[in-house]
């Protein structure tokens, strides 16, 4: 007996081979990456040595004469994911809460299933009802010249952004110990201080994730956005910014890819476009990271 | 004077059972009254009905009254956040809420409006003292209460009680998750302070109960089978069951 724990079984070696597979998928994510970057800069970078800088960040986005300003493609995304974001996590953290805290087991037999709808359309179909319902009517309601705009476009995206976001909340506040209530309540807290002071900043990380994920969502949908900003690369004049048609990067790229010569400088630029993007991305997924970790104290992460 | 007065109290959860059947108790004032017995017997289910934390359980209906200063809790007109400030509570396992030790004291007092800084500070220092725990945490007030021993955590939670300045503290088997000596410190604690409080303790076995008792009742199976003076009860029990129990031939 104490000689056959010392020879390597037939487990052993199942053991190394599950092992090696494991690594290996996990390095072959890393090269992946690597392989989309080296791509992304040998198709994109040409770009800044075919057009001036000046033009880069020019004006105007209008790529049959020669003008290829990133700028008004970059501050369409911009102003579409950010409204997108300050109309969604409201709205998102918001439905968790009462999903979890508040609402009744019947209803969320209700709603639940109707989130995982939602979740599960495809863009297109929203973009579609987006054309035909919402923005004629937004144009009716604030007497616009058009209703496909940034704002169309951002309310578009926070409805596709939502139900990531509400999902992965409510895991996370269903993760927060009952415990927790108990002792806040019987401290004499209302049910209120307890979900504000107490259920929620519990599960802060898990919010933080399901907002960041919520970003990823956004950042990246291309169709549904295409569809209802109005596609005009311009830079805002004055006020009315929010209600003036935009056209994100993803939207220029996917619009204009089609039918640019490979090779060409319209064609770099399109993947120039690929590497701001790219960097953005990661921008946001390293602060999103750091975020999260430093908002978790040492103790709690000796305890999870 | 009885603090607490427990008129023909039953209680069913949605499961059909009766977990409480007519139990009628006096709980008095600046003394430890000690509810002890087996598991399932309903001691925690009437600590919740004291306190109304039982309003989230799955409660199917309840009878009888429960005065509190000779007021009904059982009504639904009471202010429940009003009548856990006065009955503070503590759990088996401490349960400290993610935040630092300071705000873990200062929650309840926060939760009562309280903001200016000055004040907060004194109660938070007063109530750690008063928990003997002051002197083992008064240089890292602000780290997280999750950093500290289960035993100080425990004693973090009474603080967490004294600060509310309540007028009962009722406590659910509040050491059987720590070592010996920390038990200690909080048995001694409790004596110290009981000639301000009313204390209603379930101890978790039958040698703290006779430790710790002024008064004691039995509970077995949802019905209350004895109250007496501590002293008489576990010396002269009346009741065979009860007896039984305290001699360790069962439980
Ligand atoms: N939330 C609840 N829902 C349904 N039934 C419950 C609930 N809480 C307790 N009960 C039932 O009520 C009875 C009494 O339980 P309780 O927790 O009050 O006993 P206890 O005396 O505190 O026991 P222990 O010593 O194990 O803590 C048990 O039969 C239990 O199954
Ligand atoms: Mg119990």
């Amino acid at each position: 007996m104490a000689d056959a724990t010392l020879v390597s079984s037939p487990r052993r070696t199942q053991e190394w081979v599950i092992n090696l597979i494991i690594k290996l998928s996990g390095y072959s994510s890393i090269l992946f990456v690597t392989l989309i970057f080296i791509f992304l800069m040998r198709e994109g970078l040409p770009a800044l040595r075919n057009v001036p800088l000046s033009s880069i960040l020019g004006e105007r986005w209008y790529p049959i004469e020669g003008y290829f300003s990133i700028l008004p493609l970059i501050y369409g995304s911009l102003v579409v994911t950010v409204g997108a974001l300050l109309l969604a996590i409201p709205f998102g953290v918001g439905t968790s809460v009462f999903l979890s805290e508040i609402a009744p087991p019947w209803m969320n037999q209700i709603i639940k299933p109707l989130i995982e709808i939602l979740a599960g359309l495809p863009s297109v179909v929203l973009g579609f009802l987006g054309i035909q319902v919402a923005a004629p009517y937004l144009r009716r309601l604030l007497d616009l010249p058009t209703g496909l705009s940034a704002f169309s476009g951002a309310v578009l995206l926070a409805l596709i952004a939502t139900p990531t976001i509400v999902s992965i909340t409510e895991d996370a506040l269903n993760t927060v110990p009952s415990g927790y209530r108990q002792a806040a309540l019987a401290l004499g807290a209302t049910r209120w201080q307890v979900i504000w002071g107490v259920t929620v900043p519990a599960a802060r990380s898990g919010i933080l994730t399901a907002v960041m994920l919520g970003v990823g969502r956004s950042i990246g949908e291309t169709m549904a956005v295409m569809m209802v900003t109005g596609n005009a690369p311009v830079l805002p004049s004055g006020w009315d910014f929010l209600f003036t048609p935009v056209r994100t990067m993803t939207a220029t790229i996917a619009s204009e890819m089609g039918e640019v010569a490979n090779g060409s400088t319209h064609y770099q630029v399109l993947f120039f476009i690929g590497i701001v993007l790219f960097v953005i991305s990661l921008v946001v997924n390293i602060v999103a990271s750091s975020v999260s970790l430093r908002g978790r104290t040492r103790a709690e992460r000796v305890l999870s | 004077m009885d603090k607490i007065v427990i008129e023909n109290f039953s209680i069913r959860y949605s499961d059909g059972v009766e977990s409480l059947r007519n139990i009628s108790l006096s709980i008095p004032a600046n003394a430890v009254t000690v509810l002890f017995g087996p598991a399932g017997g309903g001691k925690s289910t009437l600590l919740r009905a004291i306190n109304r934390l039982n309003d989230l359980a799955d409660v199917k209906e309840t009878s009888g009254r429960i005065l509190f200063n000779g007021q009904n809790i059982l009504d639904p007109k009471v202010d429940v956040v009003e009548l856990r400030r006065k009955i503070g509570m503590v759990f088996s396992r401490p349960v400290v809420l993610p935040m630092s030790i300071y705000q873990n004291v200062s929650y309840p007092l926060e939760l009562m409006g309280e903001k200016r800084k000055s004040r907060l500070d004194e109660a938070v220092e007063k109530a750690l003292k008063r928990a003997v725990l002051w002197d083992e945490v008064y240089d890292r007030l602000h780290d997280p209460a999750t950093a500290i021993s289960g035993g100080q955590q425990q004693r973090l939670c009474l603080a967490r009680v004294f600060a509310l300045e309540p007028e009962v503290i009722m406590l659910d088997e509040p050491t059987s998750a720590l070592d010996p000596v920390s038990t200690a410190r909080i048995e001694g604690l409790m004596h110290e302070i009981k000639e301000e409080f009313t204390i209603v303790w379930v101890p978790h076995n039958v040698q703290q109960a006779a430790r710790m008792a002024d008064y004691a009742a039995f509970f077995l199976q949802g019905e209350l089978i004895e109250y007496a003076e501590g002293k008489k009860l576990f010396v002269n029990p009346k009741d065979q069951r009860t007896s039984d129990y305290v001699t360790g031939r069962f439980g």
